[in-house]
């Protein structure tokens, strides 16, 4: 996608190279209409997560206050405030899944990677594949008609 | 060189699509294209070979088995185990009928030429050469109701945008499609995206609209990426920009990712996120149409809703019209989900009746078991019990029957299936994915969970236990009637409809 070019910013003396790459993917859209969960988007893709520092950062070039950022941030299910694990599996729990299986493969997966700092399980609600579940995500990678074998050959891959 | 199509969606890339197109690719003389897909999902990969006869199709192909395949002849066509014949001559394809589905899965989706050719751009050439007033007459006549779940008719929306007084208006889509069971807009999206492109810009040309926003889910990032594309390359052909198809009227158009709230589905609180806040609905009125994005007359429609668009405009609001039942007029997209022999995305005229959805159709339960209970309409949309399938899918018969037409989603369980759980997962997911902002959804939830819970934990005949009953019923009855939208206002209807027809599940109740 063709973006707005990058917005003249103020000199500011970085205090961190992260700081700086913040600013800078939210003045590269700040002139956009309502640009704040592009930009979380984008900051989250660069860095793993939106860091408080980030918020303050983004509040600021927005001009918004850091009470309005922050509350977006912790109002959407997908943005982290800590670094990403390793590796993340995602299994859809809602009602199309359940049908087929899907609240047991949680079970297992949480079962499988209890113990594990490298690993996140987490729920889904819905991947727009109900017709071919239980559904789950490994490493942002849709798998349908999943078994718990399945998650055991994903993590067979994983291994050091 | 024989032309192989692998169907690039992203629940057949999810059984293995890609791997059987890498297969595929490094076999001798084979040319492989990515189409969409046909919609016969329990079929991916589903692949065709361009033949004489027409395109061969063969289902559930797997990458080991394609040197098998090959071997068996399939490059011209020959029979085989897994051959379904000629797709286009296949009952399951044939007995539909498909407007807003016609295209899917014939070319690449982004083919611009192809859509052209398989009548594309007819609909938005003819609303050019039209007053905005007529073809709002034409999707008035189409008696087009919002395919998302409301059923508002779609001409009054657009007329109330048409004749507001601004001199900024929008034009955006919602692609959330948050409902489980529900993947209508992300198949099309994904096959066929200049349809959408098509419905939204006779939509922003009609009402006045210059900018337009294709909100969609974060969990569909195949469809968000297709999309893109999709604009880039229609703008590339003067089909958006400043001069669109050379009217002199200016249209943009861009996607927004959500973050991973259902809530946001619902249209204000679409327009919230949109607009890069908290997605907290909005009381209305005001309603969108007069005050929306940034306070700006706006038309918000579903996908499905634009994508009916341009077919009413090219064949004309009548010949949808000729459709349907009673008040629900035209052709709905089912999508049949869950635990069925044969899902996918199957078009229709309303009308239709549940059972034939699940049987005829849908051939019954994946597992073979017997039918138990079937989810319509999404997590707010009641269950149904086996011998209640005889409703016409039409939204006014619907609501007769207790049910909801919603986004049009099917979702079957078999008799394993524990209905207890399934109030409780009602419950649970409104706690989890509630706005906040009032207290019958967001508390009201949470002891919802807990009063199952205690309900089932409770052995029949003990003390207090009817108690619990009357307590989870007094929960139902004050979201139902304290919550500002239907996330805490009809999340009570699977846990009623639970309670009314599957009392056995919840270990005897005084029902
Ligand atoms: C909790 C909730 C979730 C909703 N989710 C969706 C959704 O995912 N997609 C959608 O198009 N409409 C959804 N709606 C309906 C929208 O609010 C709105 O009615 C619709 O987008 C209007 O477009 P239409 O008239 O074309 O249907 C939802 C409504 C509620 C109350
Ligand atoms: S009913 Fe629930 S989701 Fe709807 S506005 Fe109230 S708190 Fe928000
Ligand atoms: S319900 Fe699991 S993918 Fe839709």
């Amino acid at each position: 996608m063709p973006r707005a070019g990058r917005q003249q910013t103020e000199e500011l003396t970085p205090q961190s190279a992260r700081a700086e790459s913040v600013r800078e993917i939210a003045a590269r859209q700040a002139g956009e209409r309502g640009p704040l969960l592009e930009i979380l988007h984008a900051v989250q893709a660069a860095h793993g997560y939106v860091a408080d520092e980030d918020v303050a950062e983004i509040a600021d070039v927005l001009n918004l206050s850091v009470a309005e950022v922050h509350g977006t941030v912790s109002f959407y299910h997908d943005f982290r405030r800590t670094p990403p694990p390793e590796h993340t599996v995602q299994v859809c729990r809602a009602e199309a899944c359940q049908a087929v299986g899907a609240a047991d493969l949680y079970t297992a997966a949480q079962e499988r990677f209890a113990g594990r700092d490298d690993v996140e399980v987490r729920e889904v609600f819905c991947f727009g594949n109900c017709a071919l579940g239980p559904s789950a995500s490994v490493d942002g990678r849709l798998r349908g008609r999943v078994t718990a074998e399945h998650l055991a050959a994903a993590e067979s891959g994983w291994s050091p | 060189m024989t032309t192989v199509w692998v169907p690039q969606d992203s629940s057949a890339r999810a059984v293995g699509a890609d791997e059987v197109a890498a297969a595929l690719a490094q076999v001798e003389g084979v040319t492989v294209r990515r189409n969409g897909t046909r919609g016969m999902l329990w079929r991916e990969p589903l692949v065709e070979v361009e033949t004489e006869r027409g395109r061969v199709g063969y289902a559930a192909v797997t990458a080991d088995g394609i040197p098998d395949l090959v071997g068996a002849g399939m490059l011209t066509g020959a029979d085989h185990e897994t051959s379904i014949g000629v797709v286009d001559d296949d009952p399951w394809l044939t007995g539909q009928d498909r407007v807003s589905l016609a295209r899917i899965g014939l070319a690449e989706p982004t083919d611009i030429g192809a859509y052209e050719a398989q009548g594309g751009w007819a609909g938005l050439r003819r609303a050019l050469e039209l007053d905005p007033a007529e073809v709002v007459e034409e999707v008035l006549t189409s008696g087009l109701r919002g395919r998302g779940g409301a059923g508002f008719p779609t001409g009054i929306k657009w007329r109330t945008v048409l004749e507001a007084d601004s001199d900024q208006k929008f034009v955006a889509c919602n692609l959330d499609e948050g409902d489980s069971g529900t993947f209508a807009d992300r198949v099309l999206a994904e096959a066929d995206p200049f349809t959408l492109v098509e419905g939204m810009t006779i939509a922003a040309v009609t009402v006045g609209a210059t900018d337009g926003y294709i909100y969609c889910r974060s969990e569909y990032p195949d469809a968000i990426a297709r999309l893109r594309d999709a604009i880039a390359v229609a703008a590339e052909h003067g089909y958006l920009g400043d001069d669109v198809a050379g009217s002199g009227r200016a249209f943009r158009l861009q996607v927004r990712v959500g973050a991973g709230a259902y809530i946001c589905g619902e249209e204000t609180s679409m327009l919230e996120s949109l607009e890069g806040r908290r997605g907290e609905v909005r009381a209305k009125p005001p309603i969108p149409a007069l005050h929306g994005l940034w306070g700006s007359p706006t038309v918000v429609n579903n996908m499905l809703s634009f994508a009916a668009i341009p077919m009413i405009l090219a064949d004309g609001g009548q010949a949808y019209a000729d459709r349907g039942v009673g008040r629900s007029r035209g052709t709905q997209i089912f999508q049949l989900a869950g635990n069925i022999a044969r899902g996918g995305v199957y078009e229709a005229p309303l009308g239709i009746t549940l059972r034939e959805l699940v049987e005829d159709v849908g051939g019954g339960t994946r597992t073979g078991r017997p039918v138990r209970a079937v989810q319509v309409g999404g997590p707010l949309g009641a269950y149904l019990p086996a011998d209640r399938l005889d409703v016409p899918m039409g939204y006014e018969e619907l609501a007769e029957a207790g049910g909801m037409l919603g986004h049009g989603g099917v979702v079957v369980f078999d008799d394993t299936v524990d209905m207890s759980r399934m109030a409780r997962f009602a419950m649970e997911f409104c706690s989890v994915e509630s706005c906040g902002k009032c207290t019958p959804c967001r508390i009201g939830s949470t002891r919802g969970v807990e009063t199952i819970d205690k309900i089932t934990s409770t052995p029949a005949g003990a003390e207090g236990r009817d108690q619990l009953f009357v307590l989870l019923e007094d929960l139902c009855a004050t979201m139902t009637t304290g919550s500002l939208c239907a996330m805490g206002g009809l999340t009570p209807v699977p846990v009623r409809s639970a309670l009314t027809h599957f009392p056995e599940d919840f270990g005897g109740s005084p029902r």
